[in-house]
C-alpha cells in the first residue's frame, strides 16, 4: 500500500510541472511590457532597458523559465504592488480563511448530498427521489455569488439570524491565538468556545453557498452508485443471510457505493475553489480570492499569478489526499488486471 | 429517419421537463434576438430622481441606483450573455472535438500530446484558470471567451476522444479506407458526423456551465465594463444593496442567470435521453 | 412419506410488473422437500428455478409479487410472514449460496468479518467470539491455512474458494434447508466436484435438507434423490431420480434426457431441443407452456394443463404423457 501512494505522489509530477509552465507562461503573457510597467511612465528608454535586464527579461523563454522555478523553489513569488509585502507572505496569511471556508464548505456539501443521494436511492421513484433530482439540478444552476447573496438578504437582512456578512469574525470578537490559522481549530485549541461559535456564525452562510453549488455532483453520483451497489449480487447474498436492513445498506450497500463518490470529490474539490473566489467577494472573506480580485483590479500582476498557482498547487495536493483516500478505503487498488 | 423522429416526440412528450426547458429555450432566443427592441426604455438611461425604486407597473423589476430600468437591462443582457456562452462553447466545440478526434484516431503521440494538454488543464480548478487566463490576456470580452473556451476543452476532448477510438477500426471506417479515402476525409466525412450527436449534448451540458462561469468572470470585474449590462455585472452592482435591503437590483438579473443556466442544463438531460441509444425503450 | 415436508411449496405464482408487460414468470408451482433430502430443481435458463429459490427466501425484487399458493416451512407460510420473520429465519433456519462466488461476496471487506456477520446477527454469538467461529467455519469448509484466509478479500482468493466462503456463510447457523442456486456455475471442471461433495457430505453430516437447482441433469441425478423439471414457470414432472431416468413422463423430461444420454453427461445438449421458451409477457400464454414446441400435442393440449399425481408424490402435468 506504502508502494501504491509513493506510485500516485509521483504521479503528480506531471501535474506540478504542467502548472508550473502555464503560470509561466501567463505571465508572460502580461499585457503591455512589465519593464516599462515596473520604471513607470516617466522613465527613458534606457532605464526601461535596464530595469528590463534586471527582471531578467532579456533572456531566453528556457532560461526565464528556470529562473522562475528556482525563485519559486526560495519562495519567491515577487511583490505586491498595492501592499508592497512579498506576495508568499500575502497568500500566506490569507490562505487559511480559504481553506477553512472551503474545507467547511465540503463538509456541508457531503453531509446534505451523500444522505440525500442514499435516500433517493433506496425509494427510487418516491417524493425524495425527485426532490433529490429537482434540488441537485436546481443547486448547479444557482450561481454561487447568486445564491450568496439571497441567503444573505433573507437570513441576515429579512430574519436577522445570520451575522453581517462581513468577513471572520464580527466586530465583538479577536481572532484567537494563531495556531494553525483556521478560527474554528485555533478557537478549539486554546478552549474559547466563545469564539468558536462566532467563528461559526459567520462561516455557516458562505460554507452553504459552497455546498449548494456543489450539492448535485455528489449527490447524483451516491444515488446512481447506491442503486447500483443495492442490485448487486453480493448484496443479494447479504440479505439472503438475513442481516438486518441497516447492516444491508451501510456496512455492504454504503461503503462500496461511496467508493466511485470518493473519486468524483476532485471535480468537486475543482467546483469549490473556483466558487470560492466568488464567495468571498460577496462576503467579505479575507480569504486568498478577495485578495486576488483586489490584485485584479489594481492590475498587480504578482499576486494573481501567486493566487494561480497557490490555488493550482492546493487542486493539485487535494486529488492527491483524494486518491490516497481511496488507496486506504478500497483494498482492490492495484491489484487488478 | 422517421424512427428517430418517433424517438425525439417520444421523449418530448414523456418528459414535459424536457418540452418546458425547449420552451424556455425559445424564450431566451427570442430575448437575445429581438431584446433591444422588446425593451420598453432605455438600458443605459440614468435619471437620478427614480433612483432604487422598487417593482412597479411602469419599471417591472424596479430601477437601479442610477434609476436605469432593470428589466430593459435584463432583458438586453440577454443577448451578450449568450452570446459569450455560444461562441465560447463553439470554439471549444471546433478545438476539443477535433483534438479528441484526432487523438482518438490516430493514438500515438497525438493521443499522448492532447492527452497531457487536457491533463494540464484539468489540473487547475477551472474558474481559477479562467481567472489567470483573463487576467494575463487582458480584460476584455473576447478573452473571456477564450478562457471559458479553454476551459471546457478538455471535456470535450474526452468524449471526441473515447467515440473516436470505438469508431476507428468500425466497419464502415474500414469501407471508407478500402475505398481510398485518406485519413482526413475518413476523419471529417465518417467519424465527426457520427459523433456528432454526442457532442451536441455535451454543448448543451457545456452551454449552462460557460454562462455560469462568464457571468462569475464580470461579477469579480473581468471582461465586460459598466455600464453594459450583463448579468453578472448587474449582480455585482445590486450586492451592495442587497444589506440595505433593495433586493431588486440584483435578485432579477440573479434570476435571469439561473433561469439560463437551468434550462441549458435541462435541455442537455434531455437531448441526452434522445441521443442514448441505450436509454430506448 | 407419512411426516410434513421441511418446506412444501404448493400452488405457487409469481407475477414481475415490467416496463414491457406483466411477466407470469410462475405459473402453480408445487413441490416439496422432506427433512435430510437433497432435491434438484432442473431447466433450462430462464425456466423460473431463481424466481422460486428467491420466493422462497423472501428476497424476491420488488417488481415480483406471489399472486398465489404458499410456501410452508416449520409449519410457517413464508409468502405470508412479515419481513423481520422471514429475517429471524434467513440465514439461521435457511440459507442460499448462488452462483459466481466472487461477486457474490462483498469486495471490500474481510471473508472472515463476512462470516462473522451472520455469526454475530443469528448465532447469538458475541463481537469478541465471532473472528475466531468464523475461522472454525473457514476449517469446516477445508479451507487450508484458514487463520491467513479469514484476512483475505474475495479479490484475493480464486472462484472455488470464494464458494467455499459462501458455504460457510449459508451455513454459519446450522440450517435446516440450504438452497443452491447453480453453485458450480463459473467454476471450473475440477472445482465444480469438490464443492458439490462438499455441500453433499456437510448436508448429511447436519441433517439438513438441501435444493439443488441446476440446469446439469447429470450433476442432478449423481446427488439427489428426487428431481423437479420446470419449464417455462411451471413444474412439469418431479420424480424420483431413477425413474425419472427410466421412465420419464413428459415428453419435455424426455427430451432433456435424450439430449444428456449418459447420467454423467451434462445438459449443454439443450440446443437440440426444439424452439424456445414462450414470451412470458404475453397477454395469453397457452395453457401448456411446452405445446409449442411439443411433438405429443393433441387438441385437448388447449385445454387447461392436468396434473397427475402418483402417491410417492411424483406428479406430472400433461395431456398426452409418455
Ligand atoms: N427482476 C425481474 N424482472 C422481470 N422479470 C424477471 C425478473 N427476474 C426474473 N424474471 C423472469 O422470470 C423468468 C425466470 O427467471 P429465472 O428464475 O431467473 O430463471 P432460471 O431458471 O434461469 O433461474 C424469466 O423469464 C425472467 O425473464
Ligand atoms: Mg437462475
Amino acid at each position: 500500500m506504502l508502494l501504491l501512494i509513493g506510485k500516485r505522489l509521483l504521479s503528480a509530477i506531471p501535474s506540478v510541472i504542467g502548472v508550473l509552465v502555464v503560470t509561466f507562461l501567463l505571465t508572460r503573457a502580461l499585457p503591455g511590457d512589465p519593464a516599462a510597467y515596473f520604471a513607470g511612465p516617466a522613465a527613458t528608454p534606457q532605464a526601461i532597458a535596464e530595469i528590463r535586464k534586471s527582471l531578467g527579461l532579456d533572456k531566453s523563454l528556457p532560461e526565464q523559465f528556470v529562473v522562475y522555478v528556482k525563485d519559486l523553489a526560495r519562495g519567491d513569488l515577487g511583490n505586491s504592488i498595492a501592499t508592497g509585502r512579498p506576495v508568499l507572505e500575502e497568500v500566506r496569511s490569507r490562505l487559511p480563511a480559504s481553506l477553512e471556508l472551503t474545507l467547511l464548505g465540503l463538509v456541508v456539501s457531503v453531509g446534505i448530498a451523500v444522505p440525500l443521494g442514499v435516500l433517493a436511492a433506496t425509494r427510487p421513484g418516491s417524493w425524495i427521489d425527485h426532490s433529490c433530482r429537482v434540488i441537485t439540478t436546481a443547486g448547479v444552476s444557482l450561481p454561487a455569488f447568486f445564491t450568496g447573496l439571497l441567503l444573505i438578504y433573507v437570513l441576515y437582512y429579512l430574519l436577522g439570524w445570520a451575522p453581517a456578512p462581513l468577513g471572520r469574525l464580527d466586530i465583538f470578537n479577536s481572532a484567537p491565538r494563531d495556531i494553525t490559522g483556521l478560527y474554528l481549530v485555533d478557537s478549539l485549541l486554546v478552549g474559547d468556545l466563545e469564539t468558536f461559535w462566532a467563528a461559526l456564525k459567520q462561516l455557516l452562510l458562505p460554507a452553504f453557498t459552497l455546498a449548494v453549488f456543489t450539492l448535485a455532483p455528489i449527490a447524483r453520483m451516491t444515488r446512481a452508485s447506491m442503486l447500483e451497489v443495492l442490485s448487486s449480487d453480493f448484496i443479494r447474498t447479504a440479505r439472503a443471510s438475513g442481516l438486518s436492513p441497516g447492516k444491508v445498506v451501510y456496512a455492504y450497500a454504503f461503503r462500496n457505493a461511496m467508493l466511485p463518490v470518493v473519486t468524483t470529490l476532485g471535480m468537486v474539490f475543482s467546483f469549490l475553489l473556483g466558487a470560492n473566489v466568488l464567495v468571498e467577494k460577496v462576503f467579505s472573506w479575507p480569504g486568498i480570492g478577495t485578495f486576488a480580485i483586489e490584485a485584479l483590479i489594481a492590475s498587480d500582476y504578482a499576486p494573481i499569478q501567486g493566487f494561480v498557482l497557490t490555488m493550482a498547487l492546493m487542486y493539485v495536493l487535494l486529488n492527491l489526499a483524494i486518491d490516497v483516500l481511496y488507496i486506504v478505503i478500497d483494498p482492490r487498488v492495484g491489484f487488478e488486471a | 429517419m422517421s424512427e428517430t423522429w418517433k424517438h425525439i416526440r417520444y421523449v418530448l412528450t414523456e418528459n414535459p421537463v424536457t418540452l418546458f426547458a425547449f420552451g424556455l429555450f425559445g424564450l431566451l432566443l427570442i430575448c437575445a434576438l429581438f431584446g433591444p427592441w422588446l425593451a420598453p426604455h432605455d438600458p443605459l438611461f440614468t435619471d437620478a430622481a427614480r433612483a432604487l425604486k422598487p417593482p412597479s407597473a411602469q419599471h417591472w423589476f424596479g430601477t437601479d441606483a442610477l434609476g436605469r430600468d432593470i428589466f430593459s437591462r435584463v432583458l438586453v443582457a440577454t443577448r451578450l450573455d449568450l452570446g459569450i456562452a455560444f461562441s465560447a462553447v463553439i470554439l471549444t466545440f471546433g478545438i476539443g472535438a477535433i483534438a479528441g478526434i484526432a487523438a482518438g484516431y490516430f493514438g500515438g503521440w497525438t493521443d499522448r500530446v492532447v492527452g497531457r494538454i487536457a491533463d494540464t488543464i484539468m489540473a487547475f480548478p477551472l474558474f481559477v484558470l479562467a481567472m489567470g487566463i483573463v487576467a494575463a490576456l487582458g480584460n476584455t470580452v473576447g478573452n473571456i471567451v477564450i478562457a471559458t473556451a479553454i476551459i471546457n476543452m478538455p471535456l470535450y476532448a474526452r468524449v471526441a476522444r473515447a467515440e473516436a477510438n470505438i469508431r476507428r477500426n468500425a466497419g464502415f471506417v474500414e469501407a471508407a479506407r478500402l475505398s481510398g479515402n485518406s485519413e482526413g476525409r475518413i476523419l471529417f466525412m465518417h467519424i465527426l458526423p457520427n459523433i456528432l450527436p454526442i457532442l451536441m449534448v455535451q454543448c448543451s451540458l457545456t452551454m449552462g456551465y460557460a454562462i455560469l462561469n462568464a457571468a462569475g468572470l464580470s461579477f469579480i470585474g473581468l471582461g465586460i465594463a459598466p455600464p453594459t449590462p450583463e448579468w453578472g455585472i448587474l449582480v455585482a452592482e445590486g450586492a451592495q444593496y442587497i444589506i440595505s435591503g433593495e433586493w431588486w437590483v440584483a435578485l432579477f438579473p440573479g434570476l435571469a442567470l439561473m433561469l439560463a443556466v437551468f434550462c441549458f442544463n435541462l435541455l442537455g438531460d434531455g437531448l441526452r435521453d434522445m441521443v442514448d441509444p441505450r436509454r430506448r425503450t | 412419506m407419512t411426516s410434513v415436508p421441511l418446506l412444501d411449496v404448493k400452488d405457487l405464482s409469481v407475477e414481475f410488473r415490467t416496463r414491457g408487460g406483466i411477466v407470469k414468470a410462475l405459473d402453480r408451482v408445487d413441490f416439496s422437500v422432506e427433512k435430510g433430502e437433497m432435491i434438484a430443481i432442473v431447466g433450462e435458463s430462464g425456466s423460473g428455478k431463481s424466481v422460486s429459490a428467491y420466493t422462497i427466501m423472501g428476497i424476491l425484487d420488488p417488481a415480483g409479487k406471489a399472486t398465489s399458493g404458499s410456501a410452508v416451512f416449520g409449519g410457517q407460510d413464508l409468502l405470508r410472514a412479515k419481513e423481520s420473520e422471514l429475517r429471524e429465519l434467513r440465514g439461521r433456519e435457511m440459507s442460499m449460496i448462488f452462483q459466481n462466488p466472487r461477486v457474490a461476496l462483498n469486495p471490500i471487506r474481510r471473508v472472515g468479518a463476512q462470516i462473522a456477520d451472520v455469526l454475530i446477527e443469528h448465532g447469538g454469538v458475541t463481537r469478541a467470539e465471532a473472528p475466531g467461529r468464523a475461522i472454525d467455519m473457514l476449517k469446516k469448509v477445508r479451507i487450508p491455512d484458514p487463520e491467513r484466509r479469514a484476512k483475505a478479500y474475495p479479490f484475493e482468493l480464486s472462484g472455488g474458494m470464494c464458494q467455499r466462503i459462501m458455504i460457510a456463510i449459508a451455513l454459519a447457523c446450522s440450517p435446516k434447508l440450504l438452497i443452491a442456486d447453480e453453485p458450480t456455475t463459473g467454476l471450473d471442471v475440477t472445482t465444480q466436484a469438490v464443492i458439490m461433495d462438499l455441500i453433499a457430505e456437510l448436508g448429511a453430516a447436519q441433517g439438513m435438507s438441501t435444493v439443488l437447482i441446476t440446469h446439469d441433469l447429470g450433476m442432478a441425478a449423481e446427488y439427489c434423490n428426487r428431481i423437479v423439471v420446470m419449464h417455462a414457470g411451471h413444474v412439469v414432472e418431479t420424480a424420483p431420480t431413477a425413474e425419472l431416468f427410466n421412465n420419464p413422463r413428459h415428453p419435455y423430461t424426455a427430451r432433456l434426457i435424450a439430449a444428456t444420454p449418459r447420467p454423467t453427461a451434462s445438459l449443454r445438449g439443450l440446443a437440440s431441443i426444439p424452439g424456445s421458451l414462450p414470451d412470458l409477457r404475453a397477454t395469453h400464454i397457452p395453457p401448456c407452456r411446452y405445446s409449442l414446441r411439443c411433438e405429443r400435442k393433441t387438441p385437448d393440449c388447449d385445454k387447461p394443463l392436468p396434473v397427475h399425481r402418483q402417491k410417492d408424490g411424483a406428479l406430472v402435468a400433461c395431456w398426452n404423457p409418455l
